[in-house]
């Protein structure tokens, strides 16, 4: 998993509430078998007119060209609904590295994690602020610190990880390897639990 | 202090609790489909690792087939080789597959409860967020990721924080019309799309308890669609009838030895929760949702939210995105307006219940003639129990097709989609924007609502004509 310890970088504000893993990445590009390419298809219903890519929605936020970075700033209950990890992949693989919300969906948030996305959850206010600044401004967020910083007012938050998490987050180390360490333990606690 | 169902269960799950970080938790069952499976397959191969205990793993493949002529080829490409992805994992890795043309093939929320492997006390879970269908059994059940799916392969284990604990308690008898998929879209308007985020949820009240258990399934299928990881449900006799002499029940001696440790499933009566709810049974009508989330949904007499009600200016912002890509003016009644579609099935109502509740209002009527129908059981087995009790015959007299199984128009991985800007009453979880195919407008309802529909060709209150 890729590691992740500070980023500066300018975001993208998504001013929409109850973003559901369905407007991510729609059903229809869940026949893939591989965890590849999923970013063209990020938000692809919202991004183009009736499924064609030569017809970017003007309104929508990713086809705004003064609009970029590695951040996306989205309002609260993001990643609701369907359990499909392609929604963490399709925003990893369309180049962004961190999440903010005022609030996520579960399912989303451990997604996010098991991919080297960090979900940022800040409060209502901050995220306020944060859409109240301009497209050229940027953003830190520093994970060993566990803040987050509007760059151009200095206004900052800290943000909630649980220390294994974030230990993972740090190294690029995912709970696969953690578990596949555990094997005689769990082979103990069967012995224990055989009915 | 007491302890709840979720606490009994999950405490005896607990392998081990990392510091500062989540437990890991030892998992009974795990259910796989074709699409949420195969880069998690990959993982583990490229790991060079194996399957820990593919024996406690049951596949099916559901979201992604045809409901007509299943005995032939797939003809989507991408389908087919997803399909046929999952057939060739678990040759290779020795799981059970209850694939397409198998007597117990069906989507996967239907066929674990029917075949008897969701049993009360369990830790289940699958790749998609409706697992939380199983908790109606007293059972932690909950939908997880890819990688997730990837760490139940690797150590049958999963890395989780213990939730929050919510129970809310319905008690009272409901209306003439309403049933449970009523109860949950009730909850699910009073508590929002994100009211029990964080939260595992514990149906109880007297109104739970009088409720059959493919009843109890719908209500626990939808705890995800109000931000909940599960749902469950204490056991009860209710639950021990329905199990027993299912093919993957204990039988005999084992039989009674669960059902002992089974009846030591329940809330204690000091144990504590982190949030209570308490609705009346007689307050709920049948609901219907006029929004793109599960959160926006009313009575079915009810008028939509006027824009003024809106005090934050996001959320207005939110609710005319919502009734601009619905065709609906904020304070409309949907009462008598037209519907082009009417989809019965899915994981949340595609069970043998829903057909006989479906039967019993179009027995010896006709449908609609501008309605376009799906109808779609949950499983081989529910088809097969239709065609048993003659129910078949019903709706083909209704001039109704009944199809195969699977999961259809829900999620309209499948050809079956509801064209653009038509209106679909849909007996499934989610009226996302395009879920039901680009452009598609989902009014989710009950089994009845929709059967209501289907003979009338507009939004109906089911009482006009159960009176």
């Amino acid at each position: 998993m890729q590691s992740l310890q500070k980023i500066t970088s300018r975001f993208i504000p998504l001013r929409i509430e109850n973003v559901d893993t369905d407007q991510i990445i729609p059903a229809r590009f869940l026949k893939a078998t591989t965890k590849d390419g999923f970013g063209k298809n990020l938000f692809r219903d919202w991004r183009y007119e009736n499924d064609d890519e030569t017809k970017p929605k003007a309104d929508f936020v990713l086809n705004q060209k003064q609009y970029t970075g590695e951040i996306l700033v989205a309002a609260k209950n993001f990643g609701c609904g369907s359990s499909r990890e392609h929604a963490a992949w399709s925003i990893q693989d369309y180049g962004f590295k961190v999440v903010v919300s005022s609030f996520f969906a579960d399912i989303f948030k451990n997604n996010a994690l098991n991919n080297g996305v960090l979900p940022v959850t800040v409060t209502d206010a901050f995220l306020q602020q944060i859409f109240a600044v301009g497209a050229t401004d940027t953003l830190t967020v520093d994970l060993e610190n566990q803040t987050i910083t509007i760059d151009a007012t200095g206004a900052s938050e800290k943000f909630d990880i649980n220390a294994y998490k974030k230990t993972c987050m740090l190294n690029g180390y995912d709970d696969i390897d953690y578990l596949l360490n555990m094997k005689e333990e769990i082979e103990a606690y069967e012995k224990a639990n055989q009915e | 202090m007491g302890k709840t169902i979720f606490d009994k269960i999950w405490d005896k799950h607990v392998v081990k609790i990392i510091q500062d970080g989540p437990s890991v938790v030892y998992i009974d069952k795990h259910l796989i489909h074709e699409v949420t499976s195969p880069q998690a397959f990959t993982g583990i191969e490229k790991r060079g690792a194996k399957l820990f205990r593919p024996k406690q793993i049951v596949a099916t493949a559901d979201h992604n087939v045809p409901t007509l002529h299943q005995e032939l080829p797939i003809k989507d490409a991408l389908s087919k080789f997803q399909v046929d992805t999952l057939i060739d994992n678990c040759k290779k890795h020795g799981v059970e597959l209850y694939g397409l043309g198998h007597k117990y093939q069906g989507i996967v929320h239907v066929i674990g409860p029917e075949l008897g492997i969701t049993q009360p006390g369990m830790t289940i879970v699958c790749g998609d967020s409706h697992t939380s269908t199983h908790g109606a059994f007293g059972a932690i059940a909950f939908g997880i990721g890819t990688s997730e799916v990837q760490m139940v392969f690797a150590s049958q284990c999963i890395m989780q924080s213990k939730p929050k604990l919510m129970r809310i308690n319905i008690d009272g008898h409901l209306k003439k019309g309403v049933v449970s998929k009523d109860i949950i879209l009730y909850i699910i308007a009073q508590i929002s799309a994100s009211g029990a985020t964080g939260y595992f949820v514990e149906y109880a009240g007297s109104a739970i308890r009088a409720l059959s258990m493919e009843a109890r399934m719908t209500i626990c299928n939808m705890s995800i669609e109000m931000g909940a990881r599960g749902g469950m449900i204490a056991p009860d006799q209710t639950t021990y009838d329905y199990m027993q002499g299912r093919l993957f029940a204990p039988t005999g001696e084992a039989w009674d030895k669960k059902l002992a440790a089974w009846k030591e499933l329940y809330t204690d009566a000091d144990a504590k929760f982190d949030m209570e709810i308490n609705i009346k049974a007689e307050d709920i009508d049948p609901m219907i949702t006029y929004g793109t989330n599960p959160g926006m949904g009313l009575s079915v007499q009810g008028k939509l939210p006027t824009t003024e009600s809106f005090s934050d200016a996001t959320e207005k912002q939110n609710y005319e995105k919502a009734l601009q890509y619905m065709g609906l003016t904020a304070g409309q009644s949907l009462l008598g307006m037209p519907v082009q579609n009417v989809f019965i099935g899915s994981c949340t109502n595609s069970r043998i219940e829903d057909f006989r509740l479906v039967a019993s209002i179009i027995k010896g009527k006709q449908k609609h003639p501008s309605i376009k129908t799906l109808i779609v059981p949950g499983s081989q087995e529910v088809a097969k129990q239709i065609k048993a009790e003659g129910l078949d015959k019903i709706f083909e007299a209704a001039g109704v097709e009944i199809r195969q199984a699977g999961c259809s128009a829900c999620l309209g991985m499948n050809e079956d989609k509801i064209p653009a800007g038509e209106y679909c009453i849909s007996t499934s979880n989610r009226n996302f924007e395009g879920r039901q195919g680009a452009g598609a407008r989902t009014l989710l309802a009950s089994p009845l609502t929709a059967a209501a529909a289907l003979l009338t060709g507009k939004i109906t209150d089911i009482r006009e004509i159960l009176n």
